[in-house]
C-alpha cells in the first residue's frame, strides 16, 4: 500500500489561514481520491508560514476497473434525444447496444472505466485541488493566471511503496513537481530531497522548520513560561495569541523582553493590547502585584549572539509603541482632570452615529432619558443612571480609544475614575455594552443595568424606526444581539418591566427625525382600540417626548405630523420590536429546552411584554406539562374545546353563557361543576399573585374531573336543555384553563 | 557584508545602486505633492496594461495629518518613501529585496526578518493588492505588495510593488531614536547635516499651516477645479486636431487627480471633512482615478495597440 506525500511551497502564508488551509487540502484530496476510487487508512495535514503539507497513508496502489450500464431513450427516439444521451454518457453512437425492454427496444450504453493507477488520480486530484483551492483571498503574480494564497513555488508530491519513492508527475502552469524542498528561510535556505513523511519532518527539523503547528506552538508555551517561572512571573495566557505566533515562525525562538520603567504605570489592558495586536508579544505579568512587567516575543531565528540584537530591536520598538500609549493616556487623564469625562465626550456633538439617527452625542442625550426613566424599575438612583448614562460614551474620543477601539468602555472606567465619578457609574461606562453574546456576562449593578438596557432600547427602537430591521442572515446593525441583550439583562436579573411601555416611549425620541405621516392604513382601527386604552399619562410622557424630538430636529423638512399619528407610529413600532423581542426569546428559551408552543401560549396571555413573568410561565407551564395531570388535563382540554368548537361552528352561536348546575343529571358533571368552582377559587387569587405553579396546578387537578366527566356524560345530549348547559360547562372548563396560558397553541 | 551605511543620504543611494544594478530605471521623484510613492505615475498608471516594466525612485510624501511640529521622534508630515515598482512581479521577489536590505546594513543572519501579513488597498486610487509588511526585528521596515487591481483594472500581469519607509528604516540601521537627530550625510564631513537641520523648521511651518492657516475656502475651490479640469481633459477628443494624432492625455488628467487628492488630505488635517463627507470625498478622487486608468490603457505606454 503506497503512502503519499505532498507539499505545497509558497511564500509567506498569513497566519490566521494556515490551519484552515491544512484542512481543506486534507479534505479536497483525500475526497477526490475516494471518489476516483481508491481507499486509504490515514491522512494527517500540516501547516508551516511556507508550506502545506499532507501525508495519506496506506493509500491503494490502483482503482478498480468499473463497468456501468447505462439506459438510453428508444431504438428510433429523435437523433436529439439519442445524442444528447451519447454526450452524457461520453460514447460513440457506434458503441450503443440495442436491447429489448418491456416497452420495445433501448439504447444502452456500456461504459467501461479502467482502472487507474494511483499516480494518475493523484496528480489529477492534486492539480484540481490547487486550482480551485477555498483561500478566503487568493492573488495572482508575475503573468501567470493561477491563483494562490501568495505565490505558489514548488510543489512535492511523492507516493513511495516497497519498491521506493517516486515523483508523482504533474505540471500547474508551469511548477512541476518534484521530490524537493527547501528548510529555514535564512538557516538552510537549500534544495535538499525527501521520500517519506518520517523523512521528511526529520530532514526539515535539520534545516530548521518544526512542521507541526501544534508542536511549535508547545514550544513556544513551554519555553515562555519556563522563562517567566525563572523570573517568578508567569505569561497571561492567550490561545488565540499563541496559534497565531505559532503560523508566524517555523523555528520558534522565545526571547523574554523588558518593558521600562516608565510603561508599568500604564493599565495592564493596554499594555497588553498594545503589546498584541502591534507586536504579537505576550505579556508577563507578576503573579504578586498583577501588574504586567516583561514580555516574551517569538523569533524565527537563532543568532550568534543569542537573540540579543533581534531583543535589542524589539524592546525599541516597543518604548516607541507605548510612548504613543503613554502620551495618549497622558493627554487622555488630563483632558478628563480639566474639562470632566463629559467634557471629553464634547467631540461627539460632530460625530454620527447614523446619518438618519443623528450624532453619538443626540445619541447619548436619548440614553440619559431612558436609563432614567427605566432606573427605578431595576433598582437604580435615577440620578446616578443618568450621569452614567452622559458619560458612558465619552471614551469614544479619547485618543486612546481612537488609537485603540477594543479598549471603548474599559477606558470609560478608568477616566471616570480618574474624574472622581462614583464607581458604579464608572463600572458602567464598561459594562453598558454588555452582554455582547449568548456567553457574554451580564452585568448586574442596576445603575450598569439600567444603562445597558437603555442603551440597547435606544438602538433598537432608532433602527426600527428607520425601518432598518434585520433581515435573513443580514444585521449590520447588530439588533439580534442588542434584543438578546435586554433579554439577557431583563430574565437574569429578575427584573419586572412592561417592555411595551419603555420602547414607546423610546420610539417618541424618534419621531420626527425619520416620520413624516405616513399612512398605518389597515391598521388604524386596531390603532384607535389599543390608543384609546393606553394610559393617558403614557401618551401624554410620549408626546412631550416628541415634541422635543421635532424641536431638535426641525430643518428636516418634514411634514408636521399630528400627535394622533406620532402616537400611532409609536405603537407601531413598540408592538413590532415586542413581537421581534419574541422571536428572539423562543430562540433563547428552545436552547434551554422550552419549546416554542408554550411560549406560544404564554405570550398569547396579557402582561406578555414583562418578560421575566412572561419565562415564569412558560416554567411553569412547561412542568405541568411534563407531569401526567398536565399532559391528561391538555387532552381533556382539547376534547372540551374541539366539542365546543365544533358545536358553536354548527350551531353559529356562542356557549359562554354561565353554565347552571341545577341542570347537571350525572354525579360525574355535578362534580365537574364542584371542581371548576374550587378551581376558579384558587386560580384567580393565584394568577393574581403571579403564582403560576399554583394557578397550574390547580389547573391540572382539572384532569380527574373531566376525565370522568367524559367517561360518563354525553354532550350532545337529546334534550337540549342538557345539551346546552352541558356545552357550556365546556366553555367553563375552557374559560378556566384559558385563564392560566393559551393551552390552544400547545402542539400534540 | 559591506560596511554599514553612516547617514541617510548613503542609505538611499545604496538603494539606488542596488536597484540599478538590478535592472531597474532609476526615476527621480515626481515634482507634485503626493501622499505615497504609489501616486507617481510610475507605478499608478505603470501598473496597468501589459507592457513589462521596471522603476525604482525616491518620492517626497506628504501627510498633512502626521504633523508633529518636528518633535515626535517617528512622525512627519513630509518624509521620503523609497519605491520599486517591477511588472510582471519576477519569482525572485522576495530574495531580491532581502538583497536590497543586506545593501543597506541588515545582516540577515543577526536580525528577524518576518514577512507578516498585510493587504493593501487604497480607496483613493481604486487599487488593492496583497502582500506584507516586512519586520525587522519587530519593527515594520517595508510594505511588499502584489498588485492585484488598480484603478478598477485587473493588474495583468501583476506588479510586484516594494515601499520603504526611509527616514524609519535609516534610523534603525544607524541606531538614531529621533529622526532629527539622524546624520543625513556623512557625520564625518566638515558641514554635516542632520535631519533636524534639514527639515526641522520645515515641519514646524507646514504643521502649523496645514493645521491652522491653510485657506480652506481656496482649497475647497482648488478640489473642484482640479475634479472639472480632469474631467476636462479627459473630455477632449482622442484626436490632436492641431498635429493630426491620437494623443489622450492620461498624465495631464492624472496630475489633476493628484491634486484633488493632495488638496483632500489637506482639507482633512484642517479637520473641516466630516466623516460622511470623507467617503463621498474619497469616491470623488476614485472616480478620477478610474478615469485616468480608462484613459490610460488606451495609450501605447497603457498597452494599446499604437
Amino acid at each position: 500500500m503506497p503512502d503519499l506525500l505532498i507539499e505545497l511551497f509558497s511564500e509567506e502564508i498569513p497566519a490566521r489561514m494556515q490551519t484552515r488551509a491544512a484542512d481543506d487540502l486534507k479534505k479536497l484530496v483525500t475526497d477526490g481520491l475516494v471518489e476516483a476510487g481508491l481507499t486509504y487508512a490515514g491522512a494527517a495535514a500540516f501547516s508551516t508560514p511556507r508550506r502545506l503539507a499532507l501525508s495519506v497513508e496506506g493509500l491503494t496502489a490502483e482503482s478498480k476497473a468499473v463497468r456501468e450500464e447505462r439506459r438510453g431513450p428508444k431504438v428510433g427516439a429523435p437523433d436529439q434525444a439519442i445524442e444528447g444521451f451519447l454526450r452524457g454518457a461520453g460514447v460513440a453512437r457506434e458503441d450503443l447496444e440495442v436491447r429489448d425492454d418491456k416497452k420495445g427496444q433501448v439504447y444502452f450504453a456500456v461504459i467501461e472505466k479502467p482502472g487507474r493507477m494511483a499516480a494518475d488520480i493523484v496528480a489529477e486530484v492534486l492539480e484540481k485541488t490547487i486550482r480551485n483551492f477555498p483561500w478566503p483571498k487568493s492573488m495572482r503574480w508575475g503573468d501567470g493566471p493561477l491563483k494562490w494564497v501568495r505565490p505558489l513555488h514548488s510543489i512535492l508530491c511523492i507516493l513511495r511503496d516497497d519498491e521506493g519513492s517516486d515523483v508523482v508527475a504533474l505540471d500547474v502552469d508551469g511548477i512541476v513537481s518534484g521530490n524537493t524542498t527547501r528548510g529555514h528561510r535564512f538557516m538552510a535556505p537549500d534544495v535538499f530531497s525527501v521520500s517519506f513523511l518520517d523523512d521528511y519532518e526529520a530532514k526539515l527539523k535539520r534545516a530548521h522548520v518544526v512542521l507541526r503547528a501544534e508542536e511549535r506552538a508547545e514550544m513556544i508555551w513551554h519555553e515562555a513560561t519556563n522563562q517567566a517561572f525563572a523570573l517568578g512571573l508567569e505569561v497571561v495566557e492567550d490561545r488565540g495569541l499563541l496559534a497565531e505566533v505559532a503560523g508566524l515562525v517555523e523555528w520558534p525562538v522565545v526571547l523574554l523582553g523588558q518593558i521600562d520603567d516608565d510603561f508599568l504605570e500604564l493599565p495592564p489592558e493596554v499594555l497588553q493590547t498594545s503589546m498584541k495586536e502591534h507586536q504579537k508579544f505576550f505579556s508577563v505579568r507578576n503573579p504578586k502585584t498583577g501588574r504586567i512587567e516583561r514580555f516574551v516575543t517569538v523569533a524565527n531565528m537563532e543568532t550568534v549572539d543569542q537573540g540579543a540584537t533581534i531583543l535589542a530591536g524589539n524592546q525599541k520598538v516597543l518604548a516607541a509603541r507605548l510612548s504613543d500609549a503613554k502620551f495618549f493616556w497622558e493627554n487622555d487623564l488630563r483632558t478628563v482632570k480639566t474639562v470632566g469625562l463629559e467634557g471629553m465626550g464634547a467631540p461627539l456633538t460632530d460625530v454620527t452615529f447614523h446619518n438618519k439617527l443623528g450624532s453619538q452625542a443626540e445619541r447619548i442625550k436619548r440614553i440619559e432619558a431612558r436609563a432614567r426613566e427605566i432606573a427605578p424599575s431595576v433598582g437604580a438612583k435615577p440620578d446616578l443612571a443618568a450621569e452614567a448614562a452622559r458619560i458612558c460614551k465619552s471614551d469614544l474620543s479619547s485618543e486612546m480609544v481612537y488609537e485603540f477601539p477594543e479598549l471603548q468602555g474599559l477606558m470609560g472606567r478608568y477616566y471616570a475614575q480618574a474624574a472622581g465619578h462614583d464607581d458604579v457609574v464608572a463600572a458602567a461606562c464598561e459594562e453598558h455594552y454588555s452582554p455582547l453574546g449568548p456567553s457574554d456576562d451580564v452585568p448586574t449593578a442596576p445603575v450598569s443595568v439600567a444603562v445597558a438596557l437603555a442603551d440597547k432600547i435606544d438602538t433598537l427602537t432608532g433602527f426600527w424606526a428607520i425601518d432598518e430591521k434585520p433581515t435573513g442572515s443580514k444585521d449590520p446593525f447588530a439588533l439580534r444581539r442588542a434584543a438578546l441583550g435586554v433579554i439577557r439583562l431583563v430574565l437574569e436579573n429578575r427584573i419586572s418591566i412592561g417592555i411595551f411601555e419603555k420602547l414607546f416611549l423610546a420610539s417618541a425620541s424618534h419621531v420626527g427625525r425619520v416620520w413624516g405621516g405616513e399612512d398605518f392604513g389597515q391598521l388604524n382601527e386596531a390603532f384607535e382600540l389599543l390608543h384609546a386604552n393606553l394610559p393617558s399619562e403614557l401618551v401624554s410622557q410620549f408626546a412631550e417626548q416628541a415634541e422635543k424630538t421635532v424641536i431638535s430636529s426641525r430643518g428636516l423638512d418634514k411634514p408636521a405630523s399630528t400627535e394622533r399619528e406620532d402616537v400611532k407610529f409609536g405603537m407601531s413600532k413598540a408592538n413590532d420590536l415586542v413581537s421581534f423581542l419574541h422571536d428572539r426569546l423562543k430562540v433563547f428559551l428552545k436552547d434551554k429546552g422550552i419549546r416554542h408552543d408554550i411560549i406560544d401560549a404564554c405570550i398569547a396571555m396579557p402582561g406578555n411584554d414583562d418578560l421575566t413573568l412572561l419565562v415564569k410561565r412558560a416554567e411553569a407551564l412547561a412542568a405541568t406539562l411534563a407531569t401526567d395531570d398536565g399532559e391528561n388535563l391538555l387532552q381533556g382540554f382539547k376534547r372540551a374545546n374541539n366539542i365546543l368548537t365544533q358545536a358553536e361552528e354548527k350551531d353559529g352561536v356562542e356557549y359562554s353563557y354561565g353554565a347552571d348546575p341545577k341542570f347537571a343529571e350525572e354525579p360525574a358533571e355535578k362534580a365537574l361543576f364542584a371542581a371548576l368552582d374550587a378551581a376558579d377559587a384558587k386560580i384567580a387569587p393565584a394568577m393574581e399573585a403571579e403564582d403560576f405553579n399554583t394557578a397550574m396546578t390547580a389547573m391540572a387537578a382539572l384532569r380527574g374531573p373531566i376525565d370522568a366527566f367524559f367517561d360518563a356524560v354525553q354532550v350532545n345530549a337529546d334534550s337540549q336543555v342538557l345539551r346546552r348547559n352541558r356545552l357550556n360547562l365546556l366553555s367553563q372548563i375552557r374559560k378556566t384553563c384559558l385563564s392560566v396560558a393559551d393551552l390552544t397553541k400547545i402542539e400534540g | 557584508m559591506a560596511e554599514k551605511p553612516r547617514s541617510f543620504q548613503e542609505i538611499i543611494l545604496r538603494l539606488q545602486t542596488y536597484w540599478a544594478a538590478k535592472g531597474c530605471a532609476i526615476l527621480q521623484p515626481y515634482d507634485m505633492e503626493v501622499g505615497a510613492g504609489t501616486f507617481h505615475p510610475a507605478t499608478t498608471l505603470r501598473a496597468l496594461g501589459s507592457k513589462p516594466w521596471a522603476a525604482a525612485y525616491v518620492q517626497p510624501s506628504r501627510r498633512p495629518t502626521d504633523g508633529r511640529y518636528g518633535e515626535n521622534p517617528n512622525r512627519l508630515q513630509h518624509y521620503y518613501q523609497y519605491q520599486v515598482l517591477i511588472k510582471p512581479s519576477p519569482p525572485d521577489l522576495q530574495e531580491l529585496y532581502l538583497g536590497s536590505l543586506e545593501a543597506i546594513g541588515i545582516d540577515a543572519s543577526m536580525h528577524d526578518i518576518r514577512f507578516v501579513e498585510d493587504d493593501w488597498e487604497s480607496p483613493t486610487l481604486g487599487a488593492w493588492g496583497l502582500g506584507w509588511e516586512v519586520w525587522c526585528d519587530g519593527m515594520e521596515v517595508s510594505q511588499f505588495t502584489y498588485f492585484q487591481q488598480v484603478g478598477g483594472y485587473d493588474c495583468k500581469p501583476v506588479s510586484g510593488e516594494l515601499t520603504y519607509g526611509l527616514e524609519r528604516l535609516a534610523m534603525y540601521v544607524l541606531g538614531v531614536d529621533h529622526v532629527m537627530e539622524m546624520p543625513f550625510n556623512d557625520p564625518q564631513t566638515p558641514i554635516a547635516l542632520t535631519y533636524g537641520d534639514v527639515f526641522k523648521q520645515t515641519e514646524q511651518e507646514y504643521s502649523r499651516w496645514n493645521f491652522d492657516l491653510a485657506d480652506t475656502d481656496v482649497l475647497l475651490q482648488h478640489f473642484k477645479d482640479a475634479e472639472a479640469e480632469c474631467q476636462r481633459i479627459l473630455d477632449a477628443p482622442a484626436e490632436d486636431p492641431k498635429t493630426g494624432q491620437k494623443i489622450i492625455m492620461a498624465h495631464p488628467a492624472y496630475d489633476q487627480c493628484i491634486k484633488a487628492s493632495h488638496v483632500f488630505n489637506l482639507l482633512d488635517a484642517r479637520g473641516v471633512i466630516s466623516v460622511t463627507e470623507r467617503q463621498a470625498y474619497i469616491g470623488r478622487v476614485r472616480a478620477l482615478a478610474k478615469m485616468c486608468a480608462d484613459a490610460f490603457v488606451q495609450t501605447e505606454a497603457g498597452g494599446a495597440a499604437a
